[in-house]
């Protein structure tokens, strides 16, 4: 009965194939390496993308498989981007002030630099000071460890306090939106120390790339984005396919059963929460860089229940459903949004798509639930012959686990 | 004969209900013992107090040689501690194997870190299918555990607390809902059980009781009536009263 990692799950396969072909593909159609078929800006929304399905494998592992609602993992994707996006905006700023600086008749002193640097940067918010969150701005390394941190830290503390209270299903849904409205609202006050409703901007500038054009950066970025997809998937996979995957879906199908059985299940539900949420903030670390710029807008509460849709669209429980859900789901929005959609008309009324693309999602949302309950990733099903259980007819009562009509019969 | 559980005194209240009143109970560590009671007498209030699920109002439950109390433990560590509990409705986890079930209950490391790092050896198998055979269900071990029927469910979950090797089985109406056949099974499963532990099984069903052949705890508002053979308690001018005055 013992099997090998991969034939246990023979999808890490296929969808690192899948993506390795993807991203070659991409490559030699790009403008920066290749014939130039795909534009730039369509490589960066692809890389994108790929970040996207990135965060949508963590919300999957924390809703799809441990049952935890989260609304809030954009909370952590954001503060990965907004990480990033310090040392980035940090060191371009740095190279354009030395650089104006170098011509004047006195070499300025580090401490000259550095306030000219913060001058540059929070001239915009009023201010010409470094805020005491950017003390390792200077440092790539340490910033980078900070993208793992930072929403791995809050994570632990906002996950210890609510699942040691128990606090579970639809609360903690509120919760976590509370979390990430929170921490957006305060993001866009401009003393926040990340430039208020401004955000960081420039991202696209790589430091000490300035001679790479974006045409090829955006293909770095691609690889890299594909990279961490298939490690997040890799190691995604290895979490739900042990016995820690049975114990977190036995987590989401009953609590208690889980807890009486000598799992310590808020330990359980931590671990998930955390693990996700680096994931989500090293996805976010690599999606701004593609975008540009980011700003408090980006972790409003919506962007975390659009997360949850891409997963149910895509099929929870199964990781390359949400991989499918988000890749899916965020192409069409951009192509529905961007205006290139041919507008329908009807007559007495001319359906203009970017702005009824929300109707459609949200519509289609309704029907995924209501009629679809595992989403796109249940088409596979079809092949696979993975199921439920067939209990076989009505329910007889007088609660679940009672016989069915067919299974009394036999 | 040393106590195994020992609950002196405890009482609880729900909005000024007391569900249970001044209990005193002890059991031995390798004891079958029935609880019988009229619906709320506190039977299942009882079994929440001694997993932990509900804390007391006052009174204590010590357990083992070293007579640790239990109020101090959360579900968990209770459960660590070596008390399974067996659910009136069977809770297996439906959407996963037989085997898988039986492999989460087995008594390993629950940290997280050594759950994900955690790989099935030979041994553990073994243990599994030996589990499987002693629950009868050795052919159904690929299968979901949805796809059984309700008296297998209850058997997977009998099997789960076996697995959990607990010096102490709580089982609440194991025989409910049961073939007559399927009750024969259940009775031999817990009498074996109760050879090298205790098990305290809660039951509205006096023919089931009769075929535990064991002591009897008859509860009633929240505190024991009667104590003895089945025989000695269903003689007791009391608990006639309590069955057949309602």
């Amino acid at each position: 009965m013992r099997q090998s990692f991969v034939a246990k799950n023979p999808s890490v396969l296929v969808f690192l194939a899948c993506l390795g072909l993807f991203t070659l593909g991409v490559s030699v159609l790009s403008e920066g390496m290749g014939i130039g078929l795909i534009s730039t800006s369509f490589v960066k929304t692809l890389g994108k993308t790929l970040c996207l399905c990135l965060v949508a494998i963590a919300m999957d592992l924390v809703w799809g498989y441990a049952g935890i609602l989260s609304l809030g993992h954009f909370a952590f994707f954001g503060l990965g981007g907004y990480m990033i996006g310090m040392w980035l905006m940090y060191a371009r700023t740095e190279g354009i002030v030395a650089a104006s600086l170098s011509n004047a008749e006195i070499p300025p002193t580090p401490d000259e630099l550095r306030s000219a640097i913060a001058n540059q940067i929070f001239g915009v918010v009023g201010s010409s000071d470094f805020p005491a969150i950017w003390v390792f701005a200077h440092s790539l390394p340490l910033q980078m460890a900070l993208v793992v941190l930072v929403p791995g830290l809050l994570a632990l503390v906002f996950g210890w306090l609510a699942f040691r209270s128990r606090v579970t299903g639809v609360y903690l849904s509120i919760l976590t939106q509370a979390m990430t409205l929170a921490l957006a609202l305060y993001l866009f006050q401009n003393d926040s120390g990340l430039r208020g409703n401004n955000g960081l901007s420039g991202l696209q500038n790589i430091p000490g790339a300035e001679g790479v054009p974006q045409s090829v950066i955006s293909v770095w970025f691609l690889w890299a984005s594909a990279a961490a997809l298939g490690l997040g998937y890799v190691i995604a996979a290895f979490v739900v396919s042990g016995k820690f995957g049975s114990v977190i879906r036995g987590i989401r199908d009953d609590e208690a059963r889980v807890r009486f059985l000598g799992y310590s299940v808020e330990g359980y539900k931590l671990f998930v929460f955390t693990l996700t949420a680096v994931i989500a903030g090293i996805a976010g670390a690599l999606y701004y860089p593609q975008a540009g710029i980011i700003n408090p807008k980006e972790i409003a509460p919506i962007a975390s229940i659009y997360l949850a849709v891409w997963v149910a669209i895509g099929g929870r429980g199964r990781l390359y459903g949400a991989v499918i859900g988000a890749a899916l789901v965020s192409l069409l929005s951009t192509w529905f949004t961007g205006g290139r959609v041919p507008d329908l008309p009807l007559g007495f009324y001319t359906i203009s798509w970017v702005d009824w693309w929300q109707v459609l999602l949200g519509l289609s949302f309704v029907l995924v639930t209501l009629f679809a309950p595992k989403g796109i990733g249940g088409l596979f099903d079809l092949v696979a012959g993975r199921r439920a259980p067939d209990r076989h007819g009505a329910d007889l009562g007088p609660d679940p686990g009672a016989l069915r009509e067919k299974e009394a019969e036999r | 004969m040393s106590t195994l559980l020992e609950v002196s005194g405890v009482s609880v209240s729900f909005d000024g209900f007391k569900a249970i009143n001044n209990l005193s109970f002890e059991i031995g560590p390798a004891e079958l013992r029935a609880i019988i009671g009229p619906n709320g007498a506190g039977k299942t209030t009882f079994m929440d107090i001694v997993t932990g699920k509900t804390r007391p109002d006052e009174g204590d439950v010590l357990w083992g040689e070293m007579s640790r109390s239990l109020l101090k433990m959360n579900e968990s560590q209770i459960a660590q501690a070596g008390i399974g509990r067996k659910f009136q409705r069977p809770t297996v986890f439906e959407d996963q194997s037989v085997f898988d079930n039986l492999l989460m209950a087995l008594k390993k490391d629950r940290a997280p870190w050594k759950v994900l790092f955690y790989r099935e050896t030979a041994e553990d198998r073994a243990r599994v299918g030996e589990l499987a055979e002693e629950i009868g269900l050795a052919d159904q071990i690929g299968r979901k555990a949805g796809e059984l029927s309700h008296g297998q469910k209850q058997w997977l979950e009998i099997g789960m607390l076996l697995a959990q090797e607990p010096r102490l089985l709580l089982v609440d109406e194991p025989a409910a809902g049961m073939t007559l056949a399927e009750r024969e099974h259940t009775t031999d499963l817990l009498k074996q059980a109760a050879r090298t532990r205790a098990v305290i099984v809660v039951e509205h069903d006096m023919e089931f009781v009769r075929r535990l052949d064991c002591r009897v705890t008859v509860l009633h508002e929240g505190s024991v009536l009667a104590e003895g053979s089945l025989d000695f308690v269903t003689k007791n001018q009391q608990v006639i009263d309590v069955y057949l005055g309602r």
